[in-house]
């Protein structure tokens, strides 16, 4: 018996609902992944307490199991939905449906989907996100493109942070945007820190634009 | 180790097709540029089937190879990893193959 069958199929159509759904809210997702340690969470923070001024914005926060960053989130002021994926190690669309009913952000808002720590499983999965942005610091090594192809491959923007430890670190800034060119010519970079608010105002217009 | 969920993907959509038919073996075609590990697909297809109509089911996957074409010199080449680099040293290449994620068939009955 042929099939012919894609087998992310299930999962790709629910993530065209979850992009439709926020359409027509005029909101957007974009969808934040990264190792542990990158200071995703710090940079969400920063970018909460910014936005508030300016544009709704609500998080939804997986976790494998705790809700530290949740809580942390919270204190911003933005609504966050907590999403534990107990054993999974990536967000799929169907988790995002549930999570963007209960979170029913504002019109306008911008949903930052802070995904499961790592940089293999969640490049695989659609989550009806307008963008793919991954995180990585510059305490991380240079090769890290290289040795997380998929997710590079898969990422519209990538945002290196902890630029204010440059200086003290054995990173090599324009390598690694080398290779992260090297699969995939297409991608946007921006350097930051989250900590000194260095090139932040990058970030937040890139976000405006979306 | 998201091979568990995607085989638990392939594992719905197959047992939705069968029924209450037995199935005696499943075909995918996985790229060899998407971000999936076949072996590990095989552990979990044990786990997953056990106790369904595709328990002691047979999984074959075939991998297909990676493939670009070149943007600048106009030549098309076979890509064995992710890395989109022409022999000619441009990185201006288009993925023609490889990112397949897909059930070819499967034998019930
Ligand atoms: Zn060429």
């Amino acid at each position: 018996m042929t099939l012919e069958q894609n087998v992310l199929a299930k999962n790709d159509a629910i993530a065209r609902d979850n992009r439709a759904w926020l359409r027509k809210r005029d909101a957007v997702a974009l969808n934040l992944m990264s190792s542990p340690g990158s200071g995703k969470t710090t940079l969400l923070e920063r970018t909460l307490t910014a936005l508030a001024r300016s544009r709704p914005a609500a998080v939804i926060e997986g976790d494998q199991a705790t809700s530290l960053d949740a809580e942390r989130l919270r204190r911003t002021g933005a609504p966050v939905v907590q999403v534990n994926t107990g054993a999974g190690c990536h967000l799929d669309a169907a988790l995002v449906r549930s999570a963007l009913t209960q979170l029913d952000p504002k019109t306008g808002s911008v949903v930052f989907v802070e995904n499961v720590g790592n940089l293999v499983c969640p490049a695989m999965f659609d989550l009806g996100e307008q963008r793919k942005v991954v995180v990585i610091s510059v305490t991380e090594g240079t090769d890290k493109p290289l040795k997380y192809p998929y997710m590079f491959a898969a990422a519209d923007l990538v945002v290196v942070n902890k630029l204010d430890l440059l200086p003290y670190v054995d990173f090599d800034l324009e390598l690694c945007v080398k290779h992260a060119r090297s699969v995939n010519p297409d991608l946007t970079l921006l350097t930051l820190s989250a900590t000194t608010g260095e090139g932040l105002d990058t970030w937040l217009n890139w976000v405006a634009a979306q | 180790m998201h091979e568990l969920s995607i085989t638990q993907s392939v594992v719905d959509e197959v047992r939705s097709r069968a029924g209450e038919r037995r199935v005696h073996r499943v075909r995918l075609e996985v790229g060899a540029l998407t971000a999936v590990v076949p072996s590990s697909m095989l552990f979990c297809f044990d786990l997953v089937t056990a106790g369904t109509v595709l328990e002691g089911a047979a999984l074959d996957i075939d991998v297909t190879p990676g493939r670009a074409a070149c943007r600048s010199c106009g030549v098309s080449f076979d890509l064995p990893d992710p890395v989109l680099l022409c022999a000619c040293g441009s990185a201006d290449v288009s993925v023609l193959a490889g990112r397949e994620l897909k059930i070819v068939s499967m034998e019930v009955g």
